[in-house]
């Protein structure tokens, strides 16, 4: 652990000239390649990736253009199916929207807040750790009280209870145009403790090192200490928890959409598909909720693996 | 042992301080309580009037010593949606939480404990890897995806058992409806308390299997198979004996979050239980029971967290020691 904290600022100034040469020597790409499921996770994770990014080219249809839209087209069953249409690959909804489009345009919004929930409990943990850590003291205690409290709950209730507090005040007709933002802030509150948690342990280690003393020695003041010296260092855990919690803030959104006080109908994303589905789930089409439901499944494993290879392979414990 | 008590007592009540501070600020200042209780045409007067009877004019301090003086006394106010109050709310809806989650997580020990038994002793068999396959899935799996498909195999293809609502219950007193005692009732809870121990079961397993690859790998089972010692001694009597302290903590500790993810389960099965009833209070804004709920919760989990700390200072004296985290 030591040592390769203490190393980091050396490899850190030989970087720029060789990356992918040291890409492609460092023992953690050694072990990506030795574990077949890993490699198929990320071929997954990135082919979703890539077909969420590029929805509007890739989609047979614009799922968010009434023009296209016909009711005579809702409810058909999967092409395959016999009484399908082979323009709607996966079938249609009750709207007439093609499920395959919907899907891919769901799972942009899906991964636009995972990702952005992710970052902002990345940004707010790793700032509070590094504040905890490094000044200690009161601030230590009160920021850790509250992380020791929050990490009773469950995330879940948590982003429950933002989310109904942002109702009440912002009111039913406002609500619809910050959802998003809400939804963000209510996955990313839920989810800073870990970081904060991570970081504030590596701080405390990292502090008392020679390179932190010489900087203070020289003057620096502390923000510039903590943000330019103390943090590159403490970055490393950092991103393994985004990792795993990428696939952990996919499936919230999913379920807050699915629970009905996630994204609104009018901008699905999977989990608000998925919950549009259900209601036809017994009349029999079962593809308007299915599909979706698998497409959150194989994503949310997909990415779950990778966190755990990526969490194995940094571990140097497990080596 | 008692001053470790004492701390933990005191820790816990800070927390409950802590929590009853954040309902408090909900019931008070998110939305107006005298909005929500009168209707449109209510006169100026009327509603300073109720203002006043509320007590909503007094110092912030004094509300809140008297919301917890109340919160103590179970009374939480009225819910701005039934126009009756939380506590005989919930009361109504407790038995329906408790059930499921008391089922759920006897399944999950039931089929969990079994199974990490088993993929400990034979890793290799493909048996284990299957289970570990499942487990996987079990984790990696929103609960409300495994509901839905669940309902979708079993009630709508196999139509085997039913996929909404509790079944027939009955009173046995006290205000407690249960539905253990019907067929229907048990029916209905098979599918909800797999969707909602799933996650539970997969954690548990794979922590036995965890603690019983370590455990076999130590000098006394050597030294108890050297014996000649028959194997179902070895197995059961010495190494999972030992693996069960940390089992009984998770799932103790898991108990909290089963009822909290109920919430889930029962929109999913259309459960008449808490969860339910809290998750239509955050789409309506019914602030008197979001703010009960979370108190209920709170008080749940903190209990639960110092039974659970309490035994596990009673079975591994060491933890008085090094005195636990915080």
């Amino acid at each position: 652990m030591s040592d390769a904290t203490e190393a980091a600022p050396v490899e850190t100034a030989a970087r720029a000239p060789g990356l992918v040469a040291r890409l492609r020597d460092n023992d953690i790409w050694f072990s990506f390649t030795r574990s077949p499921i890993t490699v198929i996770s990320a071929v997954v994770t990135l082919l979703l990736l890539l077909s969420a990014l590029f929805a509007p080219l890739i989609a047979p249809h614009d799922p968010f253009d009434p023009a296209t839209l016909s009711i005579m087209d809702s409810f058909f069953p999967p092409a395959w199916t016999g009484e399908g249409d082979p323009r709607f690959l996966l079938g249609t909804d009750d709207q007439g929207r093609d499920i395959l489009s919907t899907i891919l345009y769901g799972m942009r919004i899906s991964l636009a807040v995972g990702f952005a929930s992710v970052l902002f409990a990345m940004v707010v943990g790793v700032t509070l750790g590094l504040l905890a850590g490094y000044l200690g003291g009161v601030v230590d205690s009160v920021i850790m009280r509250i992380a020791d409290v929050q990490l009773t709950f469950p995330a879940i209730l948590i982003a429950l209870l933002i989310d109904g507090v942002a109702r009440g005040v912002a009111g039913p007709n406002s609500y619809q145009d910050i959802v998003f933002g809400v939804l963000v802030l209510s996955i990313g509150l839920s989810f800073w403790v870990q970081y904060a948690r991570t970081v504030r342990g590596s701080v405390l280690v990292e502090k008392n090192k020679e390179y932190v003393l010489a900087a203070r020695l020289i003057g620096l003041r502390p923000w510039t200490i903590m943000v330019k010296h103390v943090l590159p260092n403490v970055l490393g855990p950092v991103l393994v928890i985004a990792t795993i919690n990428l696939a952990l803030a996919i499936i919230t959104e999913a379920t807050l959409s699915f629970l009905g006080v996630g994204v609104p109908p009018t901008q699905p994303s999977l989990g608000t598909l998925i919950r549009i589905g259900n209601d036809f789930l017994f009349s029999g089409e079962w593809w308007i909720t299915i599909f979706p439901g698998i497409t959150l499944a194989i994503l949310a494993l997909s990415v779950n693996l990778l966190g755990d290879w990526l969490r194995d392979a940094l571990n140097p414990k497990l080596r | 042992m008692l001053a470790f008590a004492i701390r933990r007592l005191v820790q816990a009540i800070g927390v409950m301080l802590v929590v009853a501070l954040i309902s408090f600020i909900m019931f008070r200042f998110v939305g107006d309580p005298v909005n929500q209780l009168v209707g449109v045409d209510t006169s100026p007067e009327d509603r300073a009037a109720l203002r006043e009877a509320l007590g909503l004019n007094d110092p912030v301090l004094l509300q809140f010593g008297r919301f917890i003086l109340r919160a103590a006394q179970l009374d939480f106010g009225i819910s701005y949606q039934f126009k009756q109050p939380v506590a005989a709310l919930i009361a109504s809806r407790l038995p329906a939480t408790l059930e499921l989650s008391l089922v759920s997580a006897f399944f999950a020990l039931a089929v969990g404990v079994p199974m990490g038994v088993f993929t400990g002793l034979y890793p290799r068999s493909w048996a284990s890897r299957a289970f570990l396959a499942i487990s996987l899935i079990g984790v990696s799996l929103p609960t409300f995806l495994i509901g839905i498909l669940l309902i979708f195999l079993v009630s709508v293809n196999l139509g085997w058992l039913p996929s909404f609502g509790r079944g027939a219950v009955v009173d046995i007193g006290f205000g407690w409806t249960t539905g253990l005692l019907t067929t229907s009732g048990l029916q209905s809870l098979i599918l909800p308390s797999i969707t909602l121990g799933l996650f539970q079961m997969t954690l548990i397993m794979r922590l036995v299997r965890g603690e019983m690859l370590e455990v076999l790998r130590t000098d006394y089972i050597k030294f108890a198979r050297a014996r000649g010692l028959s194997r179902r001694a070895i197995n059961f009597g010495h190494a999972l004996k030992n693996t069960l302290v940390p089992v009984i903590t998770i799932t103790g500790l898991q108990v909290g979050s089963i009822i909290a993810f109920a919430i889930i389960t029962e929109t999913v099965f259309q459960w008449p239980g808490m969860g339910l009833m809290f998750l239509q209070a955050v789409q309506s804004v019914d602030i008197p029971i979001m703010a009960a709920y979370l108190l209920l919760i709170a008080f749940l989990f903190v209990t639960i967290n110092f039974i659970v700390d309490l035994l596990y200072v009673a079975v591994d004296p060491r933890i008085r020691l090094g005195g636990a985290r915080g």
